[in-house]
C-alpha cells in the first residue's frame, strides 16, 4: 500500500505528515530535531525506499546533515562530518541551503548547497560530501554578495542525461552553470534585471538576487526563475532570460515550482515587495501559470480569508511527483496546506507548526 | 592526563547519553582533539572544521571560564573538570 509522506522543516525541528496514497487525511507527528533549524529537506527517490535529509542547524552547536533510510522514523548523522569545508579554506559551514539529488542516470551523486557560497557534492549517497572546487576557486567570488538570508547557495539543477551539466542559484550572486561536470562555471543572468542597483547599472553579468530556479526534468532547456523583482524564463539553458510576470499581483516572491506532469505548469506565491514581505491585500493566494508564464491566475480556494501576513520561502513550496500530483506549501505562521487538483482547491494539512522553512513530499510505493 | 569532561543536557545524545565523560590529554586543546576521535559528532558540536570553537560555546577548566583561542593550550592534570555550557544566547 502506498504511503506519502511531507517533510516539513521549520525554524524549531522537522515535523513529518503522513497518510495513504489517497492523501485525504494526515497524521502530524511529533515534532524531531526539537529546537534546531531545518532549513533543508530532500527526498532521494532513487532509492527504494527512498532516503530522505534533513539539514539541521542546532544553533549554539553547529549544522549538520542527517539522513534517513526508514522514511524519516530514525534518523542518523555519519561520525565524519558530511559537510565541511576543508583544511585551507579557512572557512566554516554556516549552514545547509539545498540538498538535490542529481538525475537516475547517477545514482549515488547528491549535491549540497551552503552557506557561504558553496556547493559539495557527494559520491555516496549522501553520506560524505567534498566541496566542489571550481565554483569555490571562481573569480567572481570575492564579490559575491549576500542576499537578505545571508551568502547562501540555495538552488542546484541537474541536466537529466547529460551528467556534465550543472546549474546553481546563490543570493545575491545569481545563477551560474556548468558543463564541464563542476569543473568551470559561467554566469548565466542575462536579462534579469538587479533592481536593487543603481539604474544604469541593473543588467550586470552576475549579482542578482535570484531566489529560486526551477525546471521539469522532460524539458531541461527551459528553466523558470522567481527573483528579487521579477519572474523570468530560460528556454536556452539559462543563455537568455525573459520576465514572465503579466497577471501576477507582484514579480517578488520566493518559490517557484513546476508541477511534476505538466512541464509548463508553474506556480508562485507573490510577496507584495521587499520591504514588506506579505502576500498582496492580505491574500493567501497562489498564482499558477499553465502556458510557461504567458499568463497566471490565482489559486485561494480553501487558503485562509484575508487578512494573511505570511510568506512562503523558497524551498517551502513542492510537488510530491505521484501521477496525480500534490502540491504542497508552508508559511511563516507554521500553516502547511496540499491540493491534489493542481491547485485548483487547497485543504490544511498542518497548523500550529514554527515558521515553515522547507517542504518537501512523496509517495512511495 | 585523563580529565572529566561534563557534557550539557542537550549534547548527551551525542555522548552515548552520559553526563560526563573521561579524555585524555596534556592541554585543553589535545582533550578536545581526544573527544574528537572518541566522540567525533559531539566534538564538532563543540569545535568548527577550522578547529575554532564555536562562537557560543563555553568551556570551564575547573571551574575558570576560557577567554580566548589561545586558552586553549592550558595545561590540564589528572581529574581536571572541563565544563562545557551553551551561552546564554538569543531569545
Amino acid at each position: 500500500m502506498a504511503e506519502a509522506i511531507v517533510l516539513i522543516g521549520t525554524r524549531k525541528g522537522l515535523v513529518i505528515a503522513r497518510s495513504d496514497g489517497d492523501r485525504r487525511s494526515w497524521n502530524v507527528e511529533p515534532m524531531q530535531f526539537a529546537n534546531q533549524e531545518v532549513y533543508a529537506v530532500a527526498v532521494d527517490a532513487r532509492r527504494d525506499p527512498p532516503r530522505l535529509f534533513a539539514g539541521v542547524g542546532a544553533g549554539h552547536w553547529g549544522p549538520t546533515l542527517a539522513h534517513s533510510d526508514d522514511l524519516g522514523r530514525t534518523w542518523t548523522e555519519p561520525e565524519g562530518a558530511p559537510v565541511a569545508f576543508p583544511q585551507g579554506t579557512e572557512t566554516a559551514l554556516v549552514r545547509i541551503w539545498h540538498i538535490h539529488p542529481a538525475a537516475a542516470n547517477q545514482p549515488d551523486v547528491v549535491y549540497a548547497g551552503v552557506e557561504p557560497h558553496a556547493l559539495f557534492r557527494s559520491d555516496d549517497g549522501g553520506l560524505s560530501f567534498t566541496l566542489v572546487a571550481g565554483l569555490w576557486e571562481h573569480p567572481h567570488r570575492p564579490s559575491w554578495m549576500p542576499g537578505g538570508g545571508g551568502a547562501c547557495l540555495h538552488t542546484v539543477l541537474t541536466h537529466p542525461s547529460d551528467t556534465q551539466r550543472v546549474l546553481v542559484a546563490m543570493s545575491a550572486a545569481g545563477v551560474y552553470r556548468s558543463s564541464d561536470g563542476g569543473t568551470s562555471w559561467e554566469p548565466a543572468n542575462r536579462g534579469i534585471q538587479a533592481v536593487f542597483l543603481p539604474e544604469d547599472q541593473r543588467f550586470p553579468e552576475y549579482g542578482q538576487c535570484v531566489h529560486k530556479v526551477a525546471m521539469h526534468p522532460s524539458r531541461p532547456e527551459r528553466l523558470f526563475a522567481q527573483n528579487h523583482f521579477g519572474v523570468y524564463r530560460s528556454d536556452n539553458g539559462g543563455d537568455t532570460w525573459q520576465a514572465i510576470e503579466t497577471g501576477l499581483p507582484s514579480n517578488f516572491g520566493f518559490p517557484l515550482v513546476v508541477h511534476p506532469r505538466r512541464p509548463d505548469t508553474i506556480y508562485t506565491f507573490p510577496l507584495l515587495a521587499d520591504v514588506e514581505r506579505m502576500p498582496v491585500e492580505g491574500r493567501c493566494c497562489v498564482y499558477r501559470s499553465e502556458n510557461a508564464g504567458e499568463s497566471w491566475q490565482p489559486l485561494s480556494a480553501g487558503l485562509p480569508e484575508p487578512p494573511y501576513y505570511a510568506a512562503v520561502l523558497r524551498d517551502a513550496m513542492t510537488s510530491d511527483g505521484a501521477d496525480q500530483a500534490g502540491i504542497y506549501f508552508g508559511t511563516r505562521v507554521g500553516e502547511v496546506f496540499s491540493s491534489l487538483d493542481d491547485g485548483d482547491t487547497w485543504s490544511i494539512l498542518a497548523t500550529h507548526l514554527p515558521d515553515v522553512l522547507s517542504v518537501r513530499a512523496a509517495v512511495v510505493a | 592526563m585523563t580529565v572529566r569532561l561534563v557534557v550539557p543536557t542537550a549534547l548527551r545524545d551525542c555522548a552515548g547519553g552520559s553526563r560526563e565523560v573521561s579524555v585524555e590529554g596534556a592541554t585543553l586543546r589535545d582533550v578536545l582533539d581526544d573527544v574528537g576521535r572518541r566522540l567525533p559528532i559531539l566534538e564538532r558540536r563543540l569545535r568548527d572544521e577550522r578547529g575554532l570553537l564555536r562562537p557560543h560555546v563555553l568551556v570551564f577548566v575547573d571551574g575558570v571560564m576560557l577567554r580566548s583561542e589561545g586558552d586553549l593550550d592550558t595545561p590540564v592534570h589528572d581529574g581536571t573538570e572541563v565544563f562545557i555550557a551553551p551561552a546564554v544566547a538569543g531569545g
